[in-house]
């Protein structure tokens, strides 16, 4: 009988100490973060909107080498390569990014050799027409340079350009004859 | 002819008071669980996030108003309307001040008593006449659980009663004009507000509409504006068991300086937010449990108050 009313007394405690506990939370911090007004911090390295960057002078990054395209597990990328007239040197001619397909997976980005494409820390990209998802060249190319701020591909890249013939390029050495190492 | 058009104008003051708390309850109570929860809750249309009231009813009016094929239609439409009738003519015996009442009668804590009673009805009918074995067992439920809280319910205030010498709530209310009631019946005070929170069924004993159990008890087949009948239904039984809390042991409309009717909606007020906060802290009891709360511990405390409030009666007359 004692038992039983020191178990009644007991879980009466429980349930008012409960009761105390969800009520200090009265004054505790909200844990909501009020989207619009108040924007969520990203990280750096967000997966966000897709973009396309240039290089320090100026110049589109993308060659069209194909494989973002390739590596997009939802095949949202489609591009066509072309070769300009005065240098020969490759840019997309048209570069379409389908944002109602893309999982912002950044498979794309890992697979440019030019840090050409990349992702950024934004996802407020909403439409209320599907159509509207599909971004053509203009609107994914932008002026910057992105994340790699020095990065020219062809300074790097040992490919003759125009004006600059091999061995000019930054930090690479003068063609190797290599006849003339025969022995 | 004056007192016709006074009463009149009670009437359509307590019906317009208690319909405006009903709706504003869904609202803060949503709030109000968010703040304990560490959110925000509905904050976003109108000020506050009041105009969710408003878009609640727009939503809930227009949904649609489904019978099941398999139901007992003519119950099964009726069954709704008995929950927010009785619990709306249970205000009718509330003194909101002295001299705003519907009617004073002799009987009014025993009219009370009688309402609350037959709302039993409404969960049950609502179980019976849906035809889904969950609605079904939800009613049972609700039947045996009303039965035995309804016992020790009308006990508890017994003593109240037997220390004003009369059922009238406002001779109980102007019987407390020096002390309240609470400090002379704090068990009393204690069983009622139990038996209150499980006439309404609220959380900690929420069975007969239990989730997670019985996907959502004696109305599982109802939709729109009858759900709505249920869900203004309780918000009103929470209501109303404040307003008696306050009428039966926290002195009503008495209270210092300010006007009596606001008094009144102050105590009330604070009452409400308490049954939210213990939806906000308690879970859910077993069954058996609330079975055997009921009758081996409330049933027989309440007697023992009783008995001990009649024997001081009789002691100190």
């Amino acid at each position: 009988m004692l038992r039983k009313m020191f178990d009644v007394l007991e879980g009466l405690y429980s349930h008012l100490r409960s009761m105390g506990l969800v009520l200090k939370h009265t004054f505790a911090k909200r844990v909501t973060v009020q989207y619009p007004e108040e924007k969520p911090p990203l990280a750096p390295r967000w997966r966000g909107r897709i973009v396309l960057t240039r290089d320090p002078d100026g110049e589109e990054r993308c060659v069209g080498c194909y494989l973002c395209a390739v590596a997009c597990p939802v095949d949202c990328i489609s591009l066509q390569a072309a070769e300009r007239e005065e240098d020969g040197r490759r840019y997309p001619e048209f570069f379409r990014i389908n944002f109602s397909r893309c999982i912002f997976c950044g498979y794309c980005e890992e697979a440019c050799p030019t840090y050409a494409i990349q992702l950024t820390p934004d996802f407020e990209m909403c439409e209320y027409n599907r159509q509207n998802l599909v971004y053509e060249k203009q609107d994914l190319l932008i002026s910057g340079v992105g994340k790699y701020p020095g990065y020219n591909f062809y300074n790097v890249a040992g490919l003759a350009t125009k004006g600059k013939p091999k061995g000019q390029h930054e930090n690479e050495d003068a063609p190797v004859d290599v006849r003339s190492l025969l022995p | 002819m004056s007192s016709v058009v006074t009463s009149l104008l009670v009437i359509v003051f307590v019906l317009f008071s208690l319909l405006t708390t009903a709706s504003l309850l869904i609202w803060l109570e949503r709030r109000l669980l968010a703040l304990w929860q560490d959110r925000y809750g509905p904050n976003r249309v109108g000020p506050f996030g009041l105009g969710q009231v408003l878009a609640d009813m727009i939503k809930i009016f227009f949904k649609e108003d489904w019978t099941p094929p398999f139901a007992d239609r003519p119950v099964f439409v009726i069954a709704p309307t008995f929950i927010v009738i009785t619990a709306l003519m249970s205000f009718a015996v509330v003194p909101f001040s002295p001299s705003i009442l519907v009617s004073d009668i002799d009987i009014g804590v025993l009219f009370f008593l009688a309402m609350s009673s037959l709302g039993v009805y409404s969960v049950a009918l609502a179980g019976w006449a849906s035809n889904n074995k969950y609605a079904l067992l939800g009613a049972l439920r609700a039947s045996a659980q009303m039965l035995a809280y309804e016992v020790f319910m009308g006990l508890s205030l017994m003593g109240v009663v037997a220390i004003t010498g009369s059922f009238s709530m406002q001779a109980i209310v102007k019987a407390q004009e020096n002390i309240w009631f609470i400090v002379l019946q704090p068990i009393g005070f204690v069983i009622f507000m139990i038996a209150g929170i499980a006439e309404t069924h609220r959380i900690p004993f929420d069975l007969p509409e239990a989730e997670s159990e019985l996907v959502a008890g004696f109305h599982s087949e109802y939709s729109g504006m009858k759900f709505g009948m249920f869900f203004v239904g309780e918000y009103i039984g929470i209501t109303l068991i404040s307003a008696l809390l306050v009428t039966l042991f926290m002195g009503g409309w008495h209270g210092p300086f300010l006007p009596p009717v606001l008094w009144f909606f102050i105590k009330v007020f604070f009452f409400i937010c308490g049954f939210i906060l213990l939806r906000a802290s308690l879970p859910r009891m077993r069954y058996d449990q609330l079975m055997a709360f009921g009758w081996k511990l409330m049933l027989p405390l309440s007697l023992l108050n009783l008995m001990a409030t009649g024997a001081v009666i009789l002691w100190s007359s």
